[in-house]
């Protein structure tokens, strides 16, 4: 039951890490079309993200692989019943990974317009989407006793699905200018700052509503009603914001977006903690929800990937702290003519 | 179409795909972390311009190996839930190894690679990518560890309905996997070797960087060298392990049909799988086949038709592949040979640079059989003697994996189109001019 239950804070963890890093430059991407003015500009938000990104989109492989190793049933029921939404994911994330790296091959006008559609589509879309996925996950999915999905992609796009892709999209695009405003300057930095000031109160009615509305659509209170010490969850995530905006104001964006880092994690706790022990329920049949104790590997694998990840996610969050530190400079025009930038 | 074959076509589609790019990626790592090591070493600025040339090209394949490498994790859980429920408890705590011992590195020092020639001294820019080319390295160990125990499960029970994991220790340090590691990594290498030697080939015959050339061609050389002869004799031990434990795969790769003893290997056959016979057999060399699977001419080799017919993989595909990647595994080592006793005069023998030049798309073909050899060789197993592959596919409507099955293949082809199209460019263009002759401009 220990185990099955760490492994549940785990699984929630990986996801919430997974969004904290690719946030911010699925963010830039979302970003991309609109601070994005002069091919310049377009050069610095890319190259900006450029040493990191790669690196981020891991940790959706390991979220992945862990959901499998730890709950496989959860696994394969969460990516079969979500077919859909996972390939177009998939797709996207593919297209727009490339993206990066062919747009600066050429100069073509045609070419680089190809690529730039490739990065907006591709960040927007895996935002969005992961967002509608995980509030229905939230809110319960429509799978029968054989695990197989009754309904189709817009079955999906309840209200509360798209509230939760707003909320994912918005919490990404401000994570995304934040980091831009820590390396770039000039012109561009005042857009991205303004693009702080502008999403920040937008988000927070957003992530206000998503809680509230979380009342009616979901059974995530039911915890919260348990365990009242898990309303601190709620008022962390609403403190990632709010410091993430007075830091923003006084120019300290890299403690700024450190701050944002922790709105975004927090606010997927809020609904990991909601769900426990709930990983992945029925909204046809609640006996049919599989949760950390029915659906967990056996306690040996448990206890070998918990040796596994509590020696390598530590060494891994270490280095790429480290990463993150080493390109927290100004990206400088003269950069972007490095034979090496993207 | 029924979803199982359209699932099997997605799976094959998008890892032979993803396996395009792979090996380079494995071989081409070392190669560039040898060059510049040597760079660090000796300041000398050829090394310099062989690491930025060899990067760029690495880079591009880089990007597509990696984005092609996501889908495939989750294809496991898209398109074979009943497989992933069954073996969830081992084949995908491997993966989640993984990701987080390999993946992590490999990912994340490559973008430090990239953009830190500025931020880090010249002996910390070469370690960076020595972790590059180990990271990568390790995520194919632990890759390789997971498609072994499909071939040759080990390491469980089955209880609650799965398999679980009763001895992983026993899973990482078993002989298949260990021969299957060994066979695909060193192949990855020769692949590399063969990239650069062709390259390198196409511009000393043009007598233009031959500086550079001279230089990548001689360090590909020595590492395709040792790996393609490496391989001859790693197959060999190879194929007796798998004669012992996959013996329905070895009668498939010969298309052996009866049980005998001093059993033949064919120069060319063709079975008619119907009639459970050879329709053509050409050049029968007697024994062969007995002393390639037990190493005695006169060692019994089971036949296919020992074999339940529904236990029977499909015969034609395994033979033609194994075919081709005997074939190529034994050109390699023979060409790298007169490579090397014609390495000092290398400028003076056009046609062998030639022959190295068209040699390029060789090994990319012969480690494309080598997977067809293994995995379907291993049909109609998943797991093999444990679970079948038709009891492993996710229920899904079929058109939904016929519209993915048709997205992977616009996608993927445009994106291979795309990769390769980069790759010849930048191969033709050449390294870029010495720093100091930029200044003399």
């Amino acid at each position: 039951m220990i185990m099955q239950s760490i492994w549940f804070f785990l699984w929630g963890l990986l996801w919430a890490l997974f969004f904290m890093t690719s946030g911010f430059d699925l963010g830039i991407g979302i970003l991309y079309p609109f601070l994005g003015k002069t091919d310049t500009d377009k050069k610095m938000m890319i190259n900006s993200l450029g040493p990191l990104w790669d690196g981020n989109e891991v940790w959706l492989i390991t979220a992945g692989g862990v959901t499998f190793a730890a709950f496989p049933l959860v696994y394969a029921t969460m990516f079969s019943t979500l077919y859909v939404p996972l390939m177009l994911i998939l797709f996207t994330l593919i297209i727009r990974g490339v993206s990066f790296e062919f747009r600066g091959l050429s100069e073509k006008k045609a070419w680089t317009f190809i690529w730039d559609s490739c990065i907006f589509v591709g960040s927007l879309a895996p935002a969005l989407l992961f967002g509608v996925a995980f509030a229905n996950i939230f809110s319960g999915i429509p799978f029968d006793a054989n695990g197989v999905f009754q309904g189709n992609l817009f079955t999906l796009l309840t209200p509360y699905g798209i509230l939760g892709g707003i909320v994912f999209v918005l919490l990404f695009a401000m994570h995304g200018s934040l980091w831009l405003c820590i390396r770039t300057e000039n012109d561009l930095q005042a857009r991205s700052i303004k693009a702080v000031s502008v999403l920040w109160p937008v988000i927070v009615a957003g992530v206000a509503g998503f809680v509230a509305y979380s009342k009616f659509a979901t059974n995530l209170f039911e915890n919260y009603s348990k365990y009242p010490a898990l309303y601190l969850i709620i008022v962390l995530a609403v403190a990632g914001l709010v410091v993430a905006r007075i830091l923003a104001a006084k120019k300290m964006y890299f403690r700024a977006w450190g701050a944002s880092c922790v709105a975004i994690v927090f606010t997927t706790f809020f609904g990991i903690a909601g769900l426990f022990p709930n990983l992945f329920p029925s909204s046809i049949d609640k006996n049919l929800s599989l949760t950390a104790f029915n659906s967990s590997s056996s306690p040996l694998t448990l206890r070998i990937m918990l040796i596994v990840v509590l020696i390598f996610i530590p060494m891994v969050l270490a280095y790429q702290g480290w990463a993150y530190k080493l390109f927290s400079h100004k990206i400088k025009e003269e950069d972007l003519h490095h034979e090496e930038a993207y | 179409m029924d979803v199982l074959l359209l699932s099997r076509l997605q799976f094959a589609v998008a890892t032979m795909f993803h396996f395009l790019f792979v090996p380079l990626t494995l071989g081409l790592s070392f190669l560039i972390a040898i060059m510049e090591t040597k760079y660090a070493k000796t300041g000398d600025e050829t090394y310099l311009r062989m690491t930025k040339f060899w990067g760029k090209l690495f880079l591009i394949n880089f990007a597509v190996g990696v984005v092609t490498g996501i889908s495939l994790e989750f294809q496991f859980g898209t398109n074979w839930s009943k497989y992933s429920v069954y073996v969830g408890d081992i084949f995908g705590s491997l993966l989640a190894i993984e990701a987080t011992v390999a993946f992590f590195l490999e990912s994340t020092f490559i973008g430090i690679w990239i953009f830190g020639w500025k931020k880090l001294s010249a002996k910390a820019h070469a370690f960076v990518m020595w972790l590059v080319a180990i990271g990568g390295s390790i995520s194919a160990v632990w890759i390789l560890i997971a498609n072994a125990w499909m071939q040759h499960p080990v390491g469980f029970t089955i209880r609650n309905g799965r398999a679980e994991l009763t001895d992983l220790w026993a899973i990482i340090t078993q002989e298949f996997a260990a021969l299957e590691i060994l066979h695909t990594l060193s192949s990855a290498y020769i692949l590399g070797a063969f990239f650069v030697m062709g390259i390198s080939a196409y511009h000393l015959l043009k007598k233009q960087h031959v500086d550079v050339f001279t230089r990548s061609f001689n360090i590909a050389l020595v590492f395709g060298l040792v790996a393609s002869i490496f391989l001859v004799i790693e197959g060999d031990i190879h194929a007796i392990d798998v004669a012992k434990k996959q013996p329905a795969k070895l009668a498939a790769m010969e298309s052996h049909w009866e049980t005998k003893a001093m059993a033949p290997v064919y120069l060319f056959a063709w079975p008619d799988e119907e009639n459970e016979k050879n329709k053509i057999e050409i050049g029968a060399i007697p024994g062969v086949l007995s002393f390639l699977a037990y190493h005695d001419v006169n060692a019994v080799v089971k036949g296919l038709k020992d074999f339940p017919k529904e236990e029977r993989p499909p015969v034609a595909i395994t033979a033609l592949a194994f075919k081709v990647m005997v074939g190529l595994g034994f050109y390699f080592p023979l060409i790298t040979i007169i490579a090397w006793f014609r390495r000092k005069k290398i400028m003076e023998s056009p046609w062998l640079l030639r022959i190295l030049l068209f040699s390029i798309p060789l090994p990319y073909l012969a480690i494309e059989a080598g997977w067809v050899v293994a995995e379907v060789g291993r049909q109609p197993w998943i797991v093999y003697g444990l679970m079948k592959t038709s009891q492993a596919a996710s229920v899904l409507p079929s058109e939904h994996v016929l519209i993915t099955l048709i997205g992977f293949l616009v996608v993927y082809g445009l994106l291979g189109f795309a990769g390769f199209y980069m790759m010849a460019i930048n191969a033709i263009k050449g390294p870029a001019p010495a720093v100091a002759e930029i200044e003399h401009a």
